[in-house]
């Protein structure tokens, strides 16, 4: 196996390690308040949440690159005061990947909060225990396997992702040429046995997670019912 | 003592009603109330827990000042001391039953203090056994243990036995009696079944569309107190049947079935499915030694 290969496959691991972490710590807290709150705003939170469902890759993609480049205000902002640059970069990556796969954490995290009965949650706080307790030894625990499925889609989903990465990313060999980018490079310049060796490596990977998913899945779902 | 005179407004199946209430519970009192599903039981429940918050009001527990609509206090249910069990009783499915009540505790350092209760509920047996794996009956004592880990200043019960058969019924009745004199606590028990009234309260509201319409001992809010029979129980009608010029009633009480007869003009306005008082005079009782 070639160098470039290796690095492209460990870029793209990388990333869809790096955006599902930091969305575990963002969704629990926004999949626990969109689970709990009345508020009339919720309707306007989970569209934002919801939009990268169905709008097209490429539109986030021109979006985060208007936003992101120097010439824009925010752009230049980052630019001069923390000497950041996120168009065609890993950190700029990192955070389109965030944007693109947050309904994929925050969905099954939102829904395993809401099926657990309110009564778990009002029990803890009668007998004296913080949210924070509260969230961290009762509720969390009994969602493990919302928490389980939506890191894996996340990881998934991040490591198949390729109009947004195209669009903002580019094709920087070791800096933003993830495996669906390399793969249609290599198409395009006919190397098709470089191409399969991609995509049999990402079909091979993807189907080995989500057999451990449905695997682990069952046998949480066995002891808590049996 | 626990004083509370609040008022909120429920959405019910009925419409929208004011719950009112503006009552004084005794220290060692146990307090049922007793109403039609909506009639705003549980919420007044909830309302003493910190579970749910009224519309104005206060909430006066010895000195301590748990609500003040007017003062803006409410202090949340961690600060109540109460213990509440739950009619889905509510155990964490991720914790053993120990553990259930090791999590209860303020300290963690007294563990004895668990096993005395688990002795107390008499569940010591169940102590590494999951909450899934407990019958109706096993979860309700759980549950009850529980809420009594941090020497709770009241008990409050949502209808727990609402789920379980007549006979696990009343023996847990019986538990609960017990639990209540011997820590001593002031408990009150939110329930639609006049025989569970009678076994464990001395005291009863009776709510209404949000309004408390009775106040007093079971016995003054159900019967009549004019009458002079010498025999009173409660039981629910199973059957009302015609036989001639006489009325055959099957009655349900304590376990127990009976039959007695009656008039037309007896049973008036009662059904299949109601509960009703039974009473009768001295006479022509027949006595078995057993």
């Amino acid at each position: 196996m070639d160098e470039s290969f290796i690095q492209t496959m460990s870029l793209t691991f990388r990333l869809a390690f790096i955006t599902t972490v930091i969305l575990l710590i963002v969704g629990i807290p926004l999949g626990y308040y969109l689970s709990q709150t009345k508020s009339k705003f919720k309707p306007v939170i989970e569209t934002f949440v919801s939009m990268p469902l169905v709008l097209p890759p490429s539109v986030l993609g021109f979006y985060l690159l208007l936003a992101f480049s120097p010439k824009g205000a925010f752009g230049e902002f980052l630019q001069e005061n923390f000497d950041i640059r996120l168009v065609f970069s890993f950190e700029g990556l990192v955070i389109a990947s965030i944007i693109f796969s947050l309904p994929f954490m925050v969905h099954p995290i939102q829904s395993g909060f809401s099926a657990l009965s309110k009564s778990l949650k009002e029990a803890s706080y009668t007998l004296g225990k913080s949210r924070f307790e509260t969230i961290w030894f009762v509720l969390l625990p009994n969602i493990k396997s919302s928490l389980l499925t939506a890191s894996v889609i996340t990881f998934a989903h991040t490591v198949g992702e390729f109009g947004v990465v195209l669009m903002i990313g580019g094709n920087i060999a070791g800096e933003t040429k993830v495996a669906s980018i390399a793969i249609y490079d290599e198409v395009e310049s006919l190397n098709y046995a470089v191409a399969n060796q991609y995509a049999f490596t990402l079909f091979i990977i993807t189907f080995a997670i989500l057999l451990f998913v449905y695997g682990v899945n069952k046998s949480m779902v066995r002891s808590e019912f049996k | 003592m626990i004083k509370i005179n609040i008022k909120k407004n429920l959405n019910t199946a009925d419409g929208v009603i004011i719950l009112s209430v503006n009552k004084e519970i005794k220290k060692g009192d146990f307090l049922t109330l007793f109403g039609k599903s909506g009639s705003g039981k549980t919420t007044l429940l909830r309302i003493i827990a910190g579970l749910e918050t009224p519309d104005s009001g206060e909430i006066i527990f010895d000195d301590e000042v748990w609500f003040d609509g007017s003062k803006k206090i409410n202090l949340p249910p961690q600060k109540r001391g109460v213990g509440f069990v739950f009619q889905d009783y509510a155990l964490f499915p991720n914790m053993s039953v120990r553990q259930n009540l090791e999590f209860a505790l303020k300290n963690k350092n007294e563990s004895k203090k668990v096993d005395e209760i688990l002795e107390i509920m008499e569940i010591t047996n169940l102590s590494s056994m999951m909450p899934h794996n407990l019958s109706g009956g096993q979860k309700q004592r759980v549950a009850v243990a529980r809420s009594l880990m941090s020497n709770p200043k009241m008990l409050l019960l949502d209808e727990p036995l609402s789920a379980l058969d007549h006979v696990m019924r009343a023996k847990l009745q019986d538990e609960l009696l017990a639990v209540h004199k011997r820590f001593n606590i002031t408990s009150i028990l939110v329930s639609h079944d006049i025989g569970e009234v009678f076994k464990l309260s001395n005291r009863v509201f009776k709510i209404s569309l949000g309004e408390i319409t009775n106040d007093g001992t079971p016995t003054q809010v159900f019967a009549n107190q004019n009458l002079s029979s010498k025999f009173k129980l409660t039981a629910e009608v199973l059957s009302i049947k015609k036989s001639d010029i006489l009325y055959i009633i099957e009655l349900l009480s304590h376990n127990e079935i009976i039959k007695v007869t009656a008039t037309k003009k007896d049973i008036e306005n009662i059904r299949e499915g109601d509960s009703v008082l039974v009473s009768s005079k001295a006479f022509n009782p027949i006595f078995t030694k057993i």
